[in-house]
């Protein structure tokens, strides 16, 4: 029989972790999949807070993921906003449109 | 004995809260009396860090020592500056709205709070809480499609490396079995072998740091940023929020991994002469000043690194001294960026400083003061940051760290003096006169520049009061 032990958690929190900024760098359509990239990240981290805190029987590891958790409600309302006021001055949010600013 | 020693920061959080809740309120115009209000708010914050007790709170969560006074203090003069530098601004371009100065408010308790974070999970929500409010303000010129653009660039690589950050933090809490400092160095020091994940964890954190200090290689959001944020915006950026940041990464770099000096060395010296390098090559063909201006913070996050990457007492009393000095010096050139206006129109280019030397000789003498101080021409401040962490590196015995700075302060020197050179020998047509908080920021940081060399021992004083209290 197949246990699941702190290897595995942190396995798949290293591979969602790796997706995510894959995500973000080799995305090229929208700016809303940089956004769900980053929560990807945010989950693999609250993954790996959550193993290491059932595994060293601290609760610390989930109070820091509840933090986690807050503040990343936060970062996408803020996130959000911006791209919206993005969208009104530019009328499109693709990754490669993102270019005004550059030299 | 916790709530004293957190008098400062819950001053502001609900000075803060007070100010905003009167913003709400239907009143014609009232960004004035709210921008003073929040000046009061960051006096009296300062004040009260000038006279906080020393010692731990909240079960190891949060410290307070001379090291985290000097930051304090340094965060404190950069934000307040900013402000002052921002209201004339906005009022002009139609953009004084009472968020703003809250904001900046917000902004600065959370940069309080990194400065005095003593466990992970302090010093992540300190710094989100300084990102989240910068995210906003980088994007706060709502019409512009450039400020939007500089907001969202800014909002999508910050929240990468808050990620980082955090993943990090995850391994070290994972590895050392606690998320306080303390208790870090204890699980570092004590191990046969640091093991693996703590090292990885540590990785992490410095990429996630190098990205708020905007150190070489992560330094690429940088130049877009500066370029699009409205320029007092920019001006804040380049100042209080890289002292926060560098004061963080020097208490995790020498508190809690301070046994694992190799591998964070190694690390910051790369980041080090990256950052030097590249700020001096890649200024030399800008035309926008504000982009220039990036590229120079980039170069100057490089030297005061160096003051890290030696390791030792002098090197961070050298760096303590360098970014004291940074702040000053380039409040001091963005107020000149922020006066450059021609029929109303705010000015961007290196070319539009044409014949300030005839039209406007303070303005200009005081230019050529902090591009000079900036090149390290003595006797000016700014020669004596970098020669203390000059001499920092050569006491350490790295001397590719020294000849690689004192090369790239000699390409660096090309630009600053290009600007020099535009302004007394190109001709051009005069400026928009200049508000009087211009030229009393201008006054106060060009008198600093010019008159450092009389009276550094205070200075020289604290960073070592700062110093002593940090290595303990």
């Amino acid at each position: 029989m197949l246990s699941i032990g702190l290897g595995h958690y942190l396995t798949v929190s290293a591979i969602l972790f790796v997706l995510g900024v894959f995500g973000i760098f080799l995305n090229r359509k929208n700016i809303i999949v940089i956004l769900m990239s980053l929560e990807l990240i945010l989950l693999a981290v609250n993954l790996n807070m959550v193993a290491f805190s059932a595994a060293l029987q601290d609760l610390t590891g989930q109070i820091f993921a509840l933090f986690v958790l807050t503040v990343a409600a936060a970062e996408a309302a803020i996130g959000l906003a911006i791209v919206v006021i993005y969208f009104r001055n530019r009328g499109s949010i693709e990754v490669e449109d993102v270019s005004t600013l550059k030299g | 004995m916790n709530w004293t020693l957190i008098l400062p920061e819950l001053v502001l959080a609900l000075g803060g809260l007070v100010i905003l809740a009167a913003g709400v309120l239907p009143r014609r115009d009232t960004s004035f009396a709210i921008n003073m209000a929040v000046l009061g708010t960051l006096l009296v914050t300062a004040v009260l860090v000038l006279s906080q007790p020393e010692g731990v709170a909240f079960l190891g969560q949060y410290v307070s020592d001379a090291f985290t006074k000097f930051m304090k203090l340094l965060v404190l003069a950069g934000a307040a500056l900013g402000l002052l530098l921002a209201m004339d601004w906005n009022v002009k371009e139609g953009l004084s709205r009472f968020e703003f100065p809250v904001l900046l408010l917000f902004s600065s308790l959370g940069m309080l709070i990194m400065v005095s974070a003593n466990d992970l999970i302090t010093l992540y929500l300190g710094l989100e809480l300084l990102s989240l409010s910068l995210y906003v303000i980088a994007a706060f010129n709502r019409d512009s499609e450039r400020s939007s653009e500089a907001g969202l660039k800014y909002f999508v690589l910050g929240a990468l490396a808050s990620g980082m950050l955090l993943y990090g933090s995850s391994l070290i809490y994972g590895f050392a079995g606690s998320t306080n400092f303390g208790r870090i160095a204890d699980a570092v020091g004590t191990t046969d072998g640091t093991p693996f994940g703590l090292v990885v964890g540590l990785v992490f954190v410095l990429a996630a740091l190098a990205f708020k200090i905007s150190a070489v290689p992560f330094h690429m959001w940088t130049p877009d940023v500066y370029e699009g944020a409205p320029t007092p915006v920019t001006a804040f950026f380049a100042t209080a929020p890289k002292v926060a940041a560098i004061a963080l990464l020097t208490r995790v770099a020498a508190g809690p991994f301070g046994e694992l000096v190799e591998q964070w060395q190694q690390v910051l010296i790369l980041a080090s002469l990256g950052s030097m390098i590249l700020g001096a090559l890649g200024a030399i063909g800008q035309r926008n000043i504000k982009r220039l201006m990036a590229y120079s913070s980039i170069g100057h996050i490089g030297y005061a690194l160096m003051g890290l990457a030696v390791a030792s007492e002098i090197g961070i009393r050298s760096l303590l001294l360098y970014m004291a000095i940074y702040v000053f010096t380039s409040v001091g050139t963005f107020a000149v960026l922020i006066a450059m206006r021609r029929n109303g129109r705010a000015l961007e280019g290196v070319e539009d400083l044409a014949g300030l030397g005839r039209t406007d000789p303070a303005m200009a003498l005081g230019m050529t003061v902090f591009m000079l101080s900036m090149a390290g021409i003595p006797p000016l401040a700014g020669f004596f940051g970098k020669l203390y962490v000059f001499l920092a590196a050569v006491q350490g015995g790295y001397w590719t760290l020294a000849v690689v700075g004192v090369l790239t302060s000699a390409i660096s020197a090309y630009y600053y003096l290009r600007v020099i050179k535009v302004m007394y020998f190109d001709a051009g047509t005069a400026l928009d006169p200049r508000p009087a908080s211009l030229s009393a920021v201008l006054a106060g940081t060009g008198l600093f520049t010019v008159f450092f060399f009389v009276f550094p021992a205070p200075f020289l004083a604290a960073a070592q009061a700062a110093v002593a209290a940090l290595l303990g």
